[in-house]
Order: structure tokens, then sequence, then C-alpha cells
């Protein structure tokens, strides 16, 4: 899997929804490759399930395009859907079906023919984790088992693009690992789009994420750039013996210090100077008694502060050579 | 494509009691209906012998079957109409049909003919019923058929504005009250518009199913049916649409 390399399956260009005059989705583009997992994060109303019914044709967008495949969704809404897999943030279930005659009604829905219809079903349910249960009524099983069961609607026909919506939700710590290693599983052949928000379940599973806030996406990076932005800057030091904090601010790096409970400390440095050596040598020299020395991780809502208000600032002062962020 | 929804929905409808309720509480209404018919002849039966043109068991026993079974399906199509598009609407399982490579039109026209499919098991119990009077007698074919006609024609009717009411809502129950009220509500022109002509009249399903009942097909109301049918279906489909417009 050469992402550089591998053809576009999605394209979406300046997606926008509104409401009566509420915009929920404001100008969304992004592109896709084969291969890749996406991960859509963004807190609760942000338009991350707007964005998703538009993809998968459940919603006509109020501007921009949908491109699946090199298919136009609305101009040939009927050959992009073929294409296309999704699992709706409440899974589309019927309760009174067997999981088998409901993975055969999802495979005849979606064009399977007749001769591989037996085989579409049996890959899905054995990808999903469904053999044990595949003759039960879906109305009688767990939620984590319906979970897999529309997750296995939306891939019977071997979609070239899977859309998740909230695939965790409601599920216990198990079976979110189960469906998290499933989705990079599917990862390999298929190309994922995946909306959470959780932030730990987009480093786990993806390979790019874009977060939304208010409709519009005001981040769109590999995931490892993510990672770096989450931690880059602050360190969490615990001593048991502290000194006054501003002998950690003259320590040579550190930027700001913030005392938080238990003798401990958060350290903000600059990127490009990282005052743990420093810290740790002078900890042992002045007998701090440092026990705890992690990079702090900021939290998801930290993330969208900060990068709504660098959104603020560079619309307030104008990058010079034009390029605000998205 | 049509008949995977439709067989989808039929499925979904036996394995709930409803299904089976209805059909077996009709079947005891209709033959009621018919017993008290055949009764009725057999009582009457001496005097039509002494008539010139004495009217035939089917006149006697199977169009009024026909007919008490129209005001059944009147009340009864709504209760199985009213599930079709609100409960997939109330569990959100709309999803699965809208974003397979299904159009709308396929979808309303995959639960309609399920709904029909449904009613037409009600309306071969019906015939079957008329048939047993080979027992004792001969029937008149050509009238039962234009019953079967105008019985399949005005329960398809029915069904559509069923259909229709159902996607209007998410809770079945407002569809199905909803769809009595629009059935009873053409039934009651008729009788509130006695003088013959008026155009309230012309609007009364009731009133284009008469001449079938009585053995006359007339293409007028054979085109009244198919167009209040076409009307419905073509709401039905709009509405959906709108769903997916305005979200």
């Amino acid at each position: 899997m050469e992402p550089s390399t591998a053809p576009l399956t999605l394209c979406a260009k300046a997606l926008s929804r509104n409401y009566g005059h509420r915009a929920v989705v404001r100008e969304v583009s992004f592109e896709l490759k084969r291969g890749e997992v996406l991960g859509f994060l963004g807190p609760n109303g942000a338009g991350k399930s707007t964005t998703m019914q538009m993809l998968s044709g459940n919603l006509a967008p109020s501007g921009g395009s949908i491109q699946i495949c090199g298919i136009d969704l609305l101009d040939r809404p009927k050959a992009a859907k073929a294409k296309i897999g999704y699992l709706p943030e409440t899974p589309p279930l019927y309760r009174e079906f067997t999981v088998q005659e409901y993975l055969r009604l999802a495979a005849r829905l979606h064009r399977v023919e007749q001769s591989a219809l037996g085989q579409a079903i049996e890959r899905a349910t054995t990808l999903c984790g469904l053999t044990q249960v595949r003759q039960r009524l879906i109305g009688s099983l767990s939620k984590g088992y319906q979970q897999r069961v529309g997750i296995a609607q939306a891939i019977v026909h071997n979609p070239e693009v899977v859309i998740l919506d909230e695939p965790t939700v409601g599920l216990d710590p198990i079976q979110i690992r189960e469906i998290r290693s499933l989705i990079r599983e599917l990862g390999g052949e298929h190309s994922v789009i995946l909306s959470t928000h959780i932030l730990p379940e987009v480093e786990s599973v993806c390979d790019r994420v874009q977060i939304m806030h208010q409709g519009r996406l005001v981040y769109s990076d590999t995931i490892d750039a993510l990672r770096r932005f989450r931690q880059g800057e602050t360190l969490l030091v615990g001593l048991h013996r502290p000194p006054e904090p501003g002998q950690l601010a003259e320590l040579k790096g550190v930027g700001r210090v913030e005392v938080a409970a238990d003798n401990r400390f958060l350290i903000h440095f600059a990127p490009q100077d990282d005052p743990t050596a420093g810290l740790v040598s002078a900890s042992v020299a002045k007998e701090w008694g440092l026990y705890l020395l992690s990079p702090a991780q900021t939290s998801l809502e930290d993330v969208f502060v900060h990068l709504t208000q660098r959104e603020e600032n560079e619309r307030l002062q104008p990058a010079p050579d034009g390029t605000a962020s998205e | 494509m049509i008949f995977t929804i439709a067989f989808k929905d039929l499925k979904s409808l036996f394995s709930s009691p409803l299904a089976w309720t209805i059909l077996a509480v009709l079947n005891l209404v209709a033959a009621y209906l018919f017993l008290s018919q055949v009764d009725a002849f057999i009582a009457i039966q001496p005097q039509l012998v002494q008539l010139a043109n004495p009217p035939g068991i089917t006149e006697v026993i199977v169009a009024p079957l026909f007919g008490g079974a129209a005001m059944v399906l009147l009340m009864v199509v709504p209760i199985i109409s009213m599930r079709l598009l609100s409960e997939e609407r109330r569990h959100q399982t709309l999803a699965l049909l809208i974003s397979a490579p299904v159009s709308m039109t396929e979808i309303v026209l995959g639960k309609f003919v399920g709904l029909m499919l449904f009613l037409f098991t009600i309306i071969g119990l019906l015939v079957a019923m008329a048939l047993s009077l080979y027992a004792g007698g001969t029937l008149d074919i050509g009238l039962l058929l234009s019953n079967v006609l105008g019985i399949t024609l005005l329960a398809a009717s029915f069904a559509a504005l069923g259909l229709f009411i159902s996607s209007l809502t998410a809770q079945p129950i407002i569809a199905a009250v909803g769809g009595l009220g629009a059935l009873l509500g053409l039934w009651l022109i008729n009788l509130s518009a006695a003088d013959g002509d008026s155009a309230l009249r012309y609007l009364s399903l009731l009133n284009h199913f008469e001449p079938f009942n009585r053995g006359l097909i007339d293409t007028a109301d054979v085109a009244y049916f198919l167009l209040f049918i076409a009307t419905f279906l073509v709401l039905s489909v709009r509405r959906l649409d709108r769903d997916r417009l305005r979200g």
C-alpha cells in the first residue's frame, strides 16, 4: 500500500449542507485513496454525521460535489452507490430477520449476482466474526453483535468505499478492540471513512485524520502529525521535593510552568529545544526526587481549542502568502 | 429489485402476529357474511324459482360478499400499510434501502407490490370461498371476475393511499389513523352527496367500485382507480425524495 500512487476512491469538493438558514457543513473538501483509513473527528454536532449521510447518498448536499471512483454521486447515484457501503449511526437492522437472511437481503439490494451471493455472505460473516450467530434473529443479539451485523451489511458487496458512522459507540472495551481490529483489516482492500468523537480510536486505526468543528474542516493531516501535534510541547513532571516553580522556569529550554496537584508540574517548551535531559540532571543534582516524567498528551478538547484559536488568529492576521489553514 | 423489497416486506409482515391475526379475523368475517348470504339464498330459493329471470347464486351470494369485503378492507388496509414506511423511518432502517443502488421509485413500488401480494392472499381466500359454491351449483364467472378486478383495484387504491400516509410520519399508529380517516372520508363523500351527479360523488372510491360489484366494467372507473393509485405512489416517491433533499 503506497498512498502516493494508490488511486482515488472518493473525492468531495466544497461540500455544504444547510438546514434552513443554519449551515451545518460548510465547504468541506477532501480526498480518499484506496486502502486508506480516514478518521473524521469532532465534537457532537460538528457535522460529522451530516457529512457521512451526504457521502452515502442519504442526504442531498446543498452545494459541492462528490465523486466515488470517478462517478458523480449526484448525477449517477445508482452506479456510485454500488461502490459504497454505509453504516449509519443507528445500524439499519431488521430485528425479525436472522443474520443470514439480513445479509442476503443487503447483498441482493446491492445487486450482488445470484451466483456470488453465497460466497459474499460467507466472506462478510467470517470477516465480522458472525459465523456462530448466523442463524439467530438480529433482535436477540447483543449490541456488539448487532453493530457487527451493521458492519457486515456495509461490506457484503465488497465496496470500494466503506463509510462507518461512529461504529464503536455503546460497545464494551473488548468489543471496541475487536471492531477496531476489524476496521484495520478492512483498510487493506477497501477505503474506510470512520467518524468518531474519541481521539484514541482515531489514533489506533486511522492513517489520516480530519477534524471538524462547527461544520468546517479545521485540521487534516496524517495520524503521526496529529500525534506530534498533541504531545510535542508539554512535559508532565512529578517531584517529591519540588523547588519553587521559578527555579524550574530558569532551566534551559523551559518556557512556561504550570503547577498541578500532587507536586506535579506541566512544563511547556518550544519544539526545537527539549528540556528533558537538563531537567533530569538538575533534579539529580538538587535532589528534587523526580518520580514522574512523561510527555503530556493534550486531550481532544485542547486540540480543538488550539485549532480553533489558531484558525481565528489566522483570520485576524492573514498569513503573508495568503495560505490560511482549512 | 422491486421484488427483493416486496419479499422483504412480506417476510417482515408475516413474522409478526399482525398479518396472521388480520388474515384470520378477516376470513372469519367474510365466512360469516358468506354463510348468511347462503342462508338467505336458501330461504328465498322457492320464490326465485317462480320468477321468469331469477338472479343466480353469484348475484345473491358472491356480489354481497365482495361488497362487504370491500368495506372490511377499507378498515384493514390502513392497519397493514401503517408500518410500511413509518416503521422504517422510526427504526432508521430506510438508510439500508436508500444507500443501496436502488431508486426511490423502486423502493416505493417494492413496498406497494409487497402490500399487494398480501392483499392478494385475502382476495384469494374470498375467491376460494366463492368457488366452493361449485359444490351445489354453477357460477357466473363473468360476474365473479368483474368483482375480483374491482376489489383488486379498490384494494390497490387503499394500499397506495395508506403507503403515502405512512410516508408522512414516523409513528405507525398515526399513519393508521390518518389512513383510516382519509379512506372513511372518501367513503362518506359518497353518502353526503345524495344527488346522483355531483362532483363529490365522483371522488368516492366505493362509488367507483359499485359497477364492478354489479358486473359492469367501465373504463372510466378503471381509469379512476389507476389514476388514484398512480397519484399516491408518485406523492410517496416525492415525499421520500424530500426527506433526502431537506433532511
